[in-house]
């Protein structure tokens, strides 16, 4: 469906809001918590916050949540049950205010939950959910949407993309999907008609500082090269890139019990560990810390485009600001593209 | 700052250490580890107000260890780390040398670690006043208060481990929450989960931290998880006497005392 | 709710065999008639075997996709799950996700004369495609199988060791590693690789199939490059750390591969184009 422009007065937000919660739609928003911002259940339209450039985690926990049952068994006199999860127990969500590095990421997750097996699990959640995007207007040092091929107004993988004119000005609305319309028909009369908007002008300008496809390129041959034991020196070897990453999808199983019956969970796990690729035996593939650094880029970067034809990065620079190390993605690209071997 | 670059170059020349661990300007006006092997990079070297990551941390990481002497920037609480990691058998006069920056920010050169832990008894660990009155605050609370504000506090925790990465002490190479059996901690971030994590993590602490905020500061959601361990620090000062750390010393919590006060059993 | 991807079949335990000290052999059968009816795998193909409330653990299926019915799994009591799996009965439920991964190519090797290799607890990959070639006799020529582990007691499927010796049709080359020797031991003393080099089974129109712990296959393939193996004709399978099974929990990702999707079976020929991580 070609997308469809309209205009909506800074003030209707707020009405777009209130339109929503009356159709009982639960909504997702960025607000303020211990001094980071996070994507809470918001019931009032004051608890979203306008000013951020980006949440500390990404939206990817609507779909692919940290902690997540995915069976449930009890066992009794006459034997074993086990059963599934429920869609119907699964709330419809509109996440509003996603950047457009989040919102891209829904579709790089979905590619690794869709190859080969479906997982009908991560499906069924994605389907409750309909995406508000928030261009930016505002970036970081940590921002390279623009070098991994999206873009401070990238529409990809947003069902509304809101646009604000300038400083404390209305914003330009692009219905982009059914799902998006359905939105905009549950407070048709806030959403006008846009006259010609020249959109880009109102978008930061975030450079372009790499080349996503040079890099892929570069890491075919550079598997054993001694950067990756340099740039992991200073690598603690925590989770937080990984679980605050719009794309990271690695995750494990396990089981909870609580007495005669209990659940298997499916939750969030990283290649960073070194407890993630440990044998039994006491054998451990990837037993140092630059080789683990060396799978989180080599995955994003060579393997998901290689097999499931995307990156496994959006830019949002997330990794980089969350890292208490201050390991930025962004820095270590650029060594990596311009490296000589 | 001219001082370290200066010192770090003559042990790096000289080949008195092979690594020099220090900070270097990061992101955003952030200030980051740097290990610097050749003296002509020494320049990259800085010191200010901004750097309050423990280094100390990277002093039991075997990729930073095996490179053999290390040379580290030591500000006080990292100071009071080395200690605490040499008295448990971490770091030794052979493969570390300090090279301390007083809290005055004045390079101050250690001929050994028994010169720093004089050094370091000079100074008391303190409290800062804010923590403080929060913990006091905590404290009052009615028990099912209190609760529900760990609860609250801990319910963002998403267990990326950060703040174990982070703290100087959490060396082991298998922490407790990595067993499995028996499972003691829940692995997934919830509830449960969460709260065992913190406790379990704080308990293993006490009459070991430093107090150096180092947890706290590396939690990507900002969780005042350094409370716990404040609280520690002040429960073992009640119950077994103060903590300094100190190269010799009767670990305050694997050491039995006749006086010891036993009023926590129930 | 549609298909739930992570629902296991429910299996019951019909017998236990102890095999070895810590390794035992569970026969499965379907709970339900219609599971067991939809359900095919080939040689190769490994599941995810689950103890509720304990979790879940990977192995390969070690029966024969020939015998209908039921399947099989040997497992060794090491770590949480396996420890559970080891305290069940007869009569027990467990859960089964499978099967997953490829196989090996039985199909192509029609003609050609099999050469067996296993260490140890590494039987049970190759069992199945044991079985399921010799239940397919006529399609294969020479079938030899060198079977090494630490010591007589460490040997699994023993009976079935009787049976393969037994057999005309079948040639049989157990071995233990020096000292691991009872006094009525009757088979080779030595390291698989050493005996593989005494024994020098020829490579001609051969497949090799080679399944041990790490160390042993280390030191096997160079034996068989000597006696003119060619890297595609050595087949092996990787044990590297699951999770899901299919190619989403991230686990057993090696260069582009997923051991889980790509795998378990490698040649040595694909092993060397990946990087060294499993």
């Amino acid at each position: 469906m070609n997308s469809d422009r309209r205009l909506i007065r800074k003030d209707s937000l707020e009405k777009l809001f209130k339109a929503l919660k009356q159709n009982n739609k639960t909504i997702i928003g960025p607000a303020l918590q211990n001094g980071k911002i996070s994507y809470k259940i918001s019931n009032n339209y004051s608890e979203i916050t306008s000013d951020y450039i980006q949440t500390t985690q990404s939206s990817k926990e609507i779909a692919f949540p940290r902690t997540e049952k995915i069976l449930a068994y009890s066992k009794n006199a006459e034997g074993m049950s086990v059963k599934g999860i429920d869609i119907k127990d699964i709330p419809e969500i509109v996440l509003w205010g996603v950047r457009p590095c989040d919102a891209i990421g829904i579709g790089e997750l979905s590619a690794i939950f869709n190859w080969d097996y479906k997982d009908e699990i991560f499906n069924n959640r994605l389907s409750k959910v309909t995406v508000l995007g928030f261009s930016c207007s505002k970036a970081d040092e940590y921002c390279f949407c623009t070098s991994v091929g999206g873009n401070p107004g990238n529409t990809e993988g947003s069902d509304i993309l809101f646009t604000q004119l300038g400083e404390n000005g209305d914003y330009l609305a692009e219905i982009l999907t059914e799902k998006g319309s359905l939105i905009v028909s549950m407070a048709e009369a806030l959403f006008e008609r846009a006259g010609k908007v020249e959109k880009e002008k109102f978008l930061v300008d975030v450079p372009v500082r790499f080349n996503h496809e040079d890099v892929r390129n570069k890491l075919t041959t550079f598997f054993e090269s001694g950067e990756w034991v340099q740039q992991s020196l200073k690598c603690l070897g925590c989770g937080a890139c990984a679980y605050v990453c719009p794309t990271c999808a690695c995750f494990d199983i396990q089981d909870e019990a609580h007495g005669k019956s209990g659940s298997r969970v499916r939750c969030w796990d990283s290649c960073g560990f070194s407890l993630f690729t440990l044998h039994t035996s006491g054998h451990n593939p990837r037993e140092v810390q630059s080789q683990r650094w060396r799978q989180r880029i080599m995955h994003k970067f060579s393997y998901m485009p290689d097999r499931l034809s995307v990156f496994g990065c959006t830019g949002c620079g997330r990794c980089s600001r969350a890292c208490p190390a201050d390991m930025n993605i962004l820095e270590h690209l650029i060594s990596i593209q311009e490296a000589t071997v | 700052m001219d001082d370290l670059r200066k010192r770090a170059k003559e042990l790096l020349e000289a080949s008195a250490v092979k690594v020099v661990i220090g900070y270097e300007n990061g992101t955003e006006n952030k200030t980051r580890a740097i290990f610097v092997e050749k003296p002509e990079d020494t320049g990259k070297l800085i010191f200010d107000s901004r750097c309050i990551m423990n280094l100390a941390s990277y002093l039991t990481k075997h990729e930073v260890k095996n490179k053999g002497k290390m040379a580290v920037t030591a500000t006080l609480p990292v100071m009071r780390a080395i200690i605490q990691l040499a008295s448990e058998f971490q770091v030794n006069d052979s493969n570390l040398l300090v090279l301390g920056i007083t809290p005055e920010s004045k390079l101050i050169e250690f001929k050994d670690l028994a010169e720093v832990e004089s050094f370091v008894h000079k100074y008391q660990i303190e409290i800062d006043v804010r923590n403080k009155e929060m913990l006091d605050k905590i404290d009052k609370m009615p028990a099912s208060e209190r609760w529900n504000f760990w609860i609250k506090e801990l319910a963002p925790c998403f267990k990326c481990y950060a703040c174990r990465a982070a703290c100087p002490m959490c060396y082991c190479h298998r922490c407790t929450v990595d067993f499995n059996q028996p499972q003691w901690i829940p692995v997934p971030s919830h509830e449960l989960g969460n709260l065992e994590w913190h406790i379990m993590r704080a308990v293993h602490l006490a009459g070991r931290c430093v107090d150096c905020d180092a947890c706290y500061n590396a939690c990507p959601l900002a969780i005042p998880l350094n409370l716990l361990t404040k609280r520690m620090l002040i429960d073992a000062k009640e119950h077994f006497g103060g903590y300094q750390p100190a190269i010799k010393a009767e670990h305050l919590m694997s050491t039995y005392k006749p006086d010891d006060k036993e009023n926590f059993i129930l | 709710m549609t298909d739930n991807i992570y629902m296991p079949y429910l299996m019951k335990v019909e017998r236990i065999t102890w095999e070895a000290p810590g390794v035992k052999t569970f026969m499965l059968r379907f709970l339900n008639e219609e599971d067991q009816d939809k359900f095919n795998f080939k040689a190769g193909q490994f599941g995810e075997y689950s103890v509720y409330g304990v979790g879940e653990s990977t192995f390969c299926i070690a029966s024969s996709p020939t015998r209908k019915g039921y399947i099989e799994c040997t497992f060794r009591q090491t770590g949480k799950v396996t420890n559970a799996l080891a305290g069940c009965e007869e009569g027990s439920v467990l859960g089964f996700r499978g099967p997953y991964g490829n196989i090996f190519p039985i199909d192509e090797w029609k003609g050609k004369n099999l050469l067996f290799i296993a260490g140890g607890i590494a039987l049970p990959p190759m069992r199945c495609v044991i079985w399921n070639a010799l239940d397919l006799r006529e399609n294969f020529k020479d079938i030899t199988i060198i079977y090494g582990a630490r010591s007589t007691k460490d040997l699994v499927y023993k009976h079935e060791l009787k049976d393969w010796e037994l057999r005309k049709d079948v040639k049989l080359i157990t071995t233990v590693d020096p000292g691991g020797e009872s006094p009525d031991w009757k088979g080779e003393i030595g390291f698989v690789p050493t005996i593989v080099e005494k024994i020098a089974p020829s490579s001609v129109n051969t497949i090799a199939i080679v399944c041990g712990p790490p160390v042993m296959i280390k030191y096997t393939f160079p034996v068989l490059a000597k006696l003119g193996f060619s890297d595609g004709n050595i087949f092996t399978t990787l044990e590297n750390r699951m999770k899901c099974g299919f190619g989403k929990c991230g686990r057993c990702n090696v260069g582009k591969v997923y051991v889980c999707k790509d795998g378990p079976v490698f040649t040595l020929k694909q092993l060397k184009e990946l990087p060294d991580e499993y």
